[in-house]
């Protein structure tokens, strides 16, 4: 249930204006891929462009491929609602929905795709996407309670826990560790290397030492001149981009020499 | 207020800058000012209640106290009293908001997601501005609009529903299983108030829906929610208690609506839920305007009697609205 991958001559823009230019890369499955660089250079609308929530913005469009297992996901005939069933993303700030409980949170994506569960087959459900995203201890007495009474860490799992629950075939994540604290943060660090084993993953993140400590390739967004596009300097192994980047530009970035 | 102070900063101290020392002693002048209006205001509407409240009660007393209006007073039937007339009229009213609340929530919810979500932006500020228009219309045209349009018109509906679905209470007919004509009946009123109180209901719950967090929107269009699906994922339940809040604002002012159903509605007394037939209930407001004009003084004290009635269900309802609203606020989204 992963997959690989592979962008082509990936142009996308809002409206008019062209925030990332040429993006070309492969995402292997099974694997968990980081996008690093300076804010603003388009990490965060390239990722958006994996799952077609890019979209949903009014005016915003793209050109070029995104395949997957070798199918193109912008390809006529794609209904951008399936391809984020496949897709599962978690979002800077936690979002869990504050109108339902904890179990109804895991399983919001479950009652979209079929409408009817059994009863056992959501209790089977909940436990399992729950201790995957190692928040079952926590919550496993209070699945009835409201998902926003949890702290932040909690509630950044409980994001992950629903996203995984409709079991994707990759997973987005968009700086989920941003908006929380040191120990929550490598909660989720720990359960990202954990879920590699599943899954797809993709993480955008600003913390350099955490691209190093979870991912196996990381990729390098840069930009000019704020205006100007986004584009991806170089994409390699993890150890390889933090010893011996092929460029300057990640050079300069990485030993902290970035304007 | 500024200047005393300045004056007792002690001249030789260069720091803070006066000019600095002089807008702060302003701000917490403003501060002040600002409390004493508010905490002012706050009072203001306290007191115009119990005054409000007082003056019903004052002047209602002489015909609560009464112990033999019927004698008096002609539209109370022959040995009964005050309560046989109030209890069908608070019915009445009650029942008239209640279906006009009925039939405007599931339009006004309808008209206020196409407006927040569906329409192209244009459009949708359009209609916004038809629906705002519609509660510039006032209340006597309205209720011009209701006999001399609008009943004609739906006197052949009522008598289809009397006809498919005269087995409901609700839709029975009269003595010879007919919807009356012309079609002074509840329904017809409660359709004109309908349309009286959409907009507001409309307005509020648009306004409602379009603060739905983009966070939690978005959360479920990426678990692959469809426009409809987002609704009742993110939008609806956000906006739960605002509709709430919005039916309860279009409830207070369907019970209190007086011209359109004194010009629609043929009154009667009767505990009665047939909607299509004439002369079965009559609402407060209305009968108030009905008979003030001609009425003596023990009269005149039991309308005030019912309008007391009046005043007591509007004060129900809006305690309940912020029971419902209150009662599923951990799940609210307000934390
Ligand atoms: N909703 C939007 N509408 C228009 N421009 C946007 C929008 N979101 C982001 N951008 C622009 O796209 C560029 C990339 O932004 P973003 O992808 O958020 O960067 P990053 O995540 O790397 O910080 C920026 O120039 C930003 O101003
Ligand atoms: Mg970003």
């Amino acid at each position: 249930m992963a997959q690989r991958i592979d962008v082509k001559d990936l142009n996308i823009y809002y409206g008019d204006f062209l925030a990332v230019a040429g993006v070309e890369m492969s995402v292997e499955p099974r694997s968990v891929t980081a996008f690093i660089g300076p804010s603003g250079c388009g990490k965060s609308t390239f990722l958006r462009t994996l799952n077609r929530m890019h979209e949903v913005i009014p005016g915003a469009h793209v050109e070029g491929t995104v395949a997957m297992d070798g199918v193109d996901l912008y390809g006529a005939g794609i209904d951008p609602v399936a391809v984020r069933r496949q897709v599962g993303m978690v979002f800077q700030r936690p979002n869990p929905f504050p109108t339902m409980s904890i179990a109804e949170n895991v399983l919001a994506g479950i009652k979209l795709n079929n409408k009817r569960i059994s009863k056992s087959d959501a209790d089977e459900t909940v436990e399992r996407a729950l201790t995957s995203a190692n928040l079952w201890n926590e919550v496993k007495d209070r699945l009835n309670r409201p998902g926003s009474g949890l702290s932040g860490g909690q509630q950044q799992r409980l994001c992950i826990a629903r996203a995984i629950a409709v079991k994707p075939q990759v997973l987005l994540m968009d700086e989920p560790c941003s908006a929380l604290d040191p120990i929550s943060t490598l909660a989720i660090e720990d359960l990202v290397s954990e879920l590699k084993a599943d899954y797809t993953i993709v993480i955008v993140t600003h913390n350099m030492q955490q691209a190093a400590r979870v991912s196996d390739r990381t990729a390098f967004f840069n930009l000019k001149a704020t205006g100007q596009p986004g584009r991806l300097v170089e994409i390699d192994d993890t150890p390889t981009i933090f010893s011996s980047p092929r460029e300057q530009a990640t050079e300069d970035y990485i030993s902290g020499r970035f304007g | 207020m500024a200047s005393p102070a300045t004056a007792m900063t002690p001249p030789v101290t260069p720091d803070p800058p006066p000019r600095r020392r002089r807008s702060r002693t302003t701000d917490r002048g403003l501060d002040r000012a600002f409390r004493y209006l508010a905490v002012g205001s706050g009072m203001l509407i306290l007191a115009t209640l119990a005054s409000v409240a007082i003056f019903l009660v004052l002047e209602a007393l002489p015909a609560l106290t009464h112990d033999d209006l019927a004698s008096e007073i002609a539209w109370i039937p022959e040995g009964g009293n005050l309560g046989d007339v109030v209890g069908p009229l608070i019915f009445g009213t009650i029942l008239a908001a209640i279906v006009s609340l009925g039939l405007a929530v599931p339009v006004a919810v309808g008209i206020a997601l196409f407006i927040s979500h569906y329409a192209p932006r244009r459009m949708a500020s359009a209609l916004g501005y038809v629906v705002d228009l519609l509660a510039a219309i006032p209340s006597v045209v309205f209720g011009l609009w209701g006999v001399l349009v609008l009943a004609p018109k739906v006197q052949p509906v009522w008598q289809f529903l009397v006809d498919y679905f005269g087995w409901i209470p609700l839709f029975a007919g009269d003595e010879h299983g007919n919807a009356s004509n012309p079609p002074r009946v509840l329904m017809t009123t409660a359709l004109v108030l309908a349309v009286m109180i959409l907009p507001i209901i409309t307005a509020v719950s648009r306004e409602v829906f379009l603060q739905t967090p983009r966070l939690h929107e978005e959360a479920a269009l990426a678990l692959g929610a469809t426009r409809w699906e987002l609704i009742r994922m993110a939008v609806l339940p956000f906006g739960r208690s605002g509709v709430t809040s919005a039916a309860m604002l279009g409830l207070g002012r369907a019970l209190g609506e007086t011209m359109a159903v004194l010009m629609i509605l043929s009154p009667g007394f009767l505990y009665s839920f047939k909607l299509l037939v004439a002369s079965q209930q009559q609402t407060i407001a209305a009968n108030i305007a009905a008979k003030f004009n001609d009425a003596d003084d023990i009269g005149r004290s039991a309308l005030i009697a019912t309008g007391l009635a009046l005043f007591v269900i509007t004060l129900l309802v809006n305690l309940g609205a912020r029971a419902i609203v209150a009662r599923r606020k951990d799940f609210s989204g307000a934390n």
